[in-house]
């Protein structure tokens, strides 16, 4: 396709999850001509499979803003999308199972206090039994994060692609990104059906984002990882908010129906060239057994389903955010290293405003693509030492 | 054979596990066995047999004429398999298939998930065999729910397996052979039958005639039609049944039906619905095999090469859940299947492989003349398989009706999947055997497109559902431990 046959957009979307579909959205809303480009559908991945756990609880510091920012746009994410996508906020805890755990806690909470964040709050024995009842006499105390919650994935992130639509942004399913290049002030964007170009370029591309990166000669550590999760048939309901014990691994959630959703870490094996994941039974069964000791009504439960998501993990567990290093006019948005799912109406938000503006006041500088290349600059320096 | 009956008596790894102990899973475990090839088959029934010789060796129902000369033909195989060298687990559920992990890469062999008396453990497999038969097609009428309405083949597991004739006044309706021989197995029992409604659409009669007219010389002709004249004569048959519904307060008091226009009740106490079979893909599709639409027998399929099969390596799929045929066609599909899993077991050449094939693709070729006809015939209408009805309920587990289903389509719910996202339908215990093909076929109805291009739920494991317990006390291995310490 020539030049001149190209659609022209301000900017284009690489990659249909969360991360995208919500950029689309609000570039729309900043008035910027919009094409997302999506290899499998909108949904398809992290995005539509996660646990949806929409939480700032025990974020790392370097994303807080963004994820207080996000909480904010949760909280009236109807106004937004003409959806309530499942979004319920019975907030979020996290059991210290230990004194040693809580003492952990207690420290962090002076971090966080000393920076000004006061979305977490820390709790005694009693408090944690009366949010959740159901566990352990022994638990000392914990954290809770009460304007946290849960919504639904696939609605979620089909609701940010509707709503971006009506607005007129052009959302490509089944086409991929092969091939990037500049083209005088442009970049020209080759899919396998189609030629795009546009002064802009987002690259939202989840765990295949490292492939976009390198195309622009701007290689990241990203790891495939593929998380895994099961659902268990209904059960009387004995728990409201989302718990997370860090110790082991889990986090857990009961949604109105009485279904169970298990989580919290425990890996598969990705195959991202053929959009599949292995389950790893016998870590899920450290999961299971996890639960069977915490909460033991949960042991006649039916697991009806388990899967995994094909994610981007950084070495640093947090996102990589911002201007590229090497390709002017290029964004990354990815890396969200199994808690993206929260961020994307913020990091959407932030982002239009990146775009269109060339600067935003969110501290993100903690999430830049160099951080990398510095560390690798660095190690290497102090190997010649 | 060797019976297992405890969880710890499975051993770690088999040459072939063979899931279904039908004639499919019997005749291939048989055979395998024969070539030196190290089998097990699992079954969740307590008898070898699968659904057409349920309990065959177990059953009550010894008066040979009620349960038909077919049924007893199941002792054979049974007899055959209980002489071979083959282990057999009985009441086990196999709750996922999968190509198993060696350390943190994708491994050769598959991961076989059972689990026997409550207690689960994983297995490994070289091949697999995937023998499960088939299931009921969903009957969704309007009061389908209602208890006092169940289908027809599980009366039959009931006749079967603990001799159990239903009480009261029953009516049995839909269409489909098994249907009629259900009739005629609770007739000879002494059931109290009130009337078959048969939904079998007229028009079918002409084009199956000519799309077949070989049916003339087919095999299921005479035994057809032996079957037609027991029930025709024994029982008030009414055809050209247009519409059913199934009423009461809290359980079934009444069928309501059209014909011609007229509505009809009839008070009953049990009504049992059957509108033909259709391959079990439950474990198919989540393993990840390609499968097809049929378009005559209505319902998918997975895609299978000259021996049986699949598109995953190391999986082949024999017998009803490759495509309903039958239970003598079963048994030689199964075997055809096993000579395959043979040669890439290396236990025989290709030689022999196509040697000892041929004389079973012939009676395969002899089995299949008229089969069609019966396709053709049985095709069931559109009005029983797309309910029209807004309140009927689509999916029982997750109670989605057909009313939502349809305004969902609308939305922009453009197959099962996102179906199952915006309204959990599918999504239940069940899952999705009972409103799968319901889903897919209401979609195709709203978008105008075809089933092929909608497609099936993607099925997550377990196929089957399993104890949180089960799960926990899956025996540790050192990978999991290290997992965890990381
Ligand atoms: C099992 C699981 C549980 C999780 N639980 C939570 C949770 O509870 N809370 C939370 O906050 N987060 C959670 N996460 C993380 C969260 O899901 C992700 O961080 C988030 O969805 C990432 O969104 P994304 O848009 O960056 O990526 P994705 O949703 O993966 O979207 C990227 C898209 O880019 C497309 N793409 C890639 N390459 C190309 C190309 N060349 N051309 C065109 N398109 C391309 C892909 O097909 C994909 O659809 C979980 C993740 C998993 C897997």
């Amino acid at each position: 396709m020539s030049g001149a046959g190209a659609a022209t957009a301000d900017v284009i979307i690489i990659g249909g999850g969360i991360h995208g579909c919500s950029s689309a959205l609000h570039c729309r809303l900043r008035g910027l001509d919009v094409v997302l480009i999506e290899k499998d559908h909108v949904g398809r991945h992290a995005s539509g499979v996660n646990a949806g756990g929409v939480r700032q609880l025990a974020r790392d510091i370097a994303e807080i803003p963004l994820s207080v920012h996000s909480m904010d746009i949760w909280h009236r994410i109807e106004e937004l999308v003409d959806d309530d996508c499942g979004f319920t906020n019975e907030g979020q805890v996290l059991v210290a199972e230990t004194q040693a755990e809580l003492a952990l806690l207690k420290k962090r909470m002076r971090d966080l206090r000393a920076k000004g964040f006061t979305h977490e709050e820390l709790i005694d024995a009693a408090e944690l039994h009366r949010l959740v009842p159901a566990v352990a006499e022994s638990c000392p105390g914990g954290v809770v994060s009460r304007r946290d919650g849960a919504a639904i994935p696939f609605r979620a992130t089909q609701a940010f692609r509707r709503k971006a639509e009506a607005l007129g942004a052009v959302i490509r399913d089944g086409e991929r990104v092969m091939e990037i290049r500049r083209e005088g002030t442009s970049w020209a964007v080759f899919t396998d059906r189609a030629k795009y170009v546009a002064p802009k370029v987002i690259n939202a591309a989840g765990a295949w984002a490292d492939r976009i990166a390198a195309m622009l000669g701007e290689p990241v550590p990203l790891e495939v990882i593929a998380p895994m999760l099961m659902i268990t048939g209904r059960m009387p309901a004995f728990i409201k908010p989302v718990v997370i014990l860090r110790g082991r691994k889990l986090s857990f959630k009961q949604f109105d129906n009485g279904t169970v959703l298990i989580g919290g870490g425990h890996r598969g094996v990705p195959l991202r060239d053929e959009n599949i994941t292995v389950l790893d039974w016998a870590k899920l069964a450290v999961s299971a057994r996890t639960v069977a000791d915490v909460f033991p009504i949960m042991r006649t439960a039916h697991i009806l389903r388990a899967w995994a998501g094909i994610e981007a993990r950084m070495p640093d567990e947090i996102p990589v955010f911002g201007a590229s290093g090497t390709s002017e006019g290029v964004y990354h948005q990815f890396g969200f290293s199994a808690h993206g799912f929260q961020l994307g109406p913020g990091a959407g938000s932030v982002m239009s405003e990146l775009v269109a503006t060339g600067h935003t006041n969110m501290p993100i500088h903690a999430l830049r693509i160099e951080r990398f290349r510095e560390n690798a600059v660095a190690r290497s320096s102090e190997d010649m030492e | 054979m060797k019976t297992i009956a405890a969880i710890e008596a499975f051993a770690d790894r088999y040459d072939l596990a063979i899931v279904g102990a039908g004639p499919a899973g019997l005749a291939a475990a048989s055979l395998a066995v024969a070539h030196g090839v190290d089998v097990v088959v699992l079954d969740e029934n307590a008898s070898p047999g699968g659904q057409i010789y349920r309990a065959v060796t177990s059953t009550p129902m010894t008066r040979r004429e009620i349960l038909g000369e077919d049924y007893w033909r199941g002792v054979e195989l049974v007899q055959e398999f209980s002489g071979s060298a083959s282990s057999y687990a009985p009441s086990t559920t196999v709750w996922n298939v999968a190509r198993g992990l060696d350390g943190d890469s994708l491994g050769r062999d598959f991961e076989i998930g059972v689990s026997l008396r409550g207690k689960a453990r994983l297995l490994r497999a070289k091949e697999v065999i995937l023998a499960t038969g088939a299931q009921e097609r969903p009957f969704p009428i309007p009061g389908w729910t209602l208890p006092g309405v169940m289908t027809a083949g599980a009366a039959q597991i009931a006749l079967k397996s603990s001799g159990l004739v239903p009480d009261g006044h029953l009516v049995l309706a839909g269409t489909g052979p098994l249907l009629y021989l259900v009739a005629a197995q609770l007739i000879e029992a002494g059931a109290s039958i009130r009337a078959l409604l048969d939904t079998t659409p007229r028009a079918n009669w002409m084009s199956a005639l000519t799309a077949t007219p070989g049916f003339l010389a087919s095999p299921y002709l005479a035994k057809g039609l032996a079957l037609l004249r027991m029930v025709h004569r024994r029982l008030d048959v009414v055809g050209g049944i247009t519409a059913l519904r199934a009423e009461g307060q809290k359980r079934l008091n009444r069928v309501a039906f059209e014909r011609a226009g007229r509505r009809t009740e009839l008070d009953c106490d049990l009504l049992l619905l059957h509108q033909g079979i259709v391959p079990s893909i439950n474990l198919s599709n989540a393993i990840g095999c390609a499968h097809d639409w049929d378009d005559v027998q209505l319902a998918f399929r997975p895609q299978v090469d000259a021996w049986f099969a699949s598109t995953v390596q190391g999986v082949a799929i024999a017998g009803d859940s490759a495509g309903i045929a039958g239970g003598e066609s079963a048994a030689a599909r199964g075997r055809i299947a096993a000579l395959g899993a043979a040669f890439r077991l290396e236990r025989i050449g290709a030689g022999q492989r196509d040697r000892d094939a041929a004389p079973l693709r012939a009676e395969l070729a002899l089995l299949a003349r008229g089969r069609r006809f019966l396709d053709v015939f049985h095709r069931p209408a559109k009005a029983f398989r797309v309910p029209s009805d807004d309140a009927t309920l689509v999916c029982r587990c997750e109670e989605v009706s057909a009313k939502t289903i349809r305004e969902t389509v609308m939305l922009g719910a453009c197959g099962p999947n996102q179906m199952k996202a915006f309204t959990r339908c599918g999504m239940g215990p069940c899952q999705g055997r009972l409103c799968g093909l319901t889903v897919t076929e209401m979609i195709t109805d709203a978008r105008a497109v075809s089933p092929a291009e909608v497609g099936y739920y993607r099925l997550r494991p377990p196929v089957k559902p399993v104890t949180l317990a089960e799960i926990a006390a899956l025996p540790q291995t050192a990978d999991a431990e290290k997992a965890v310490a990381r």
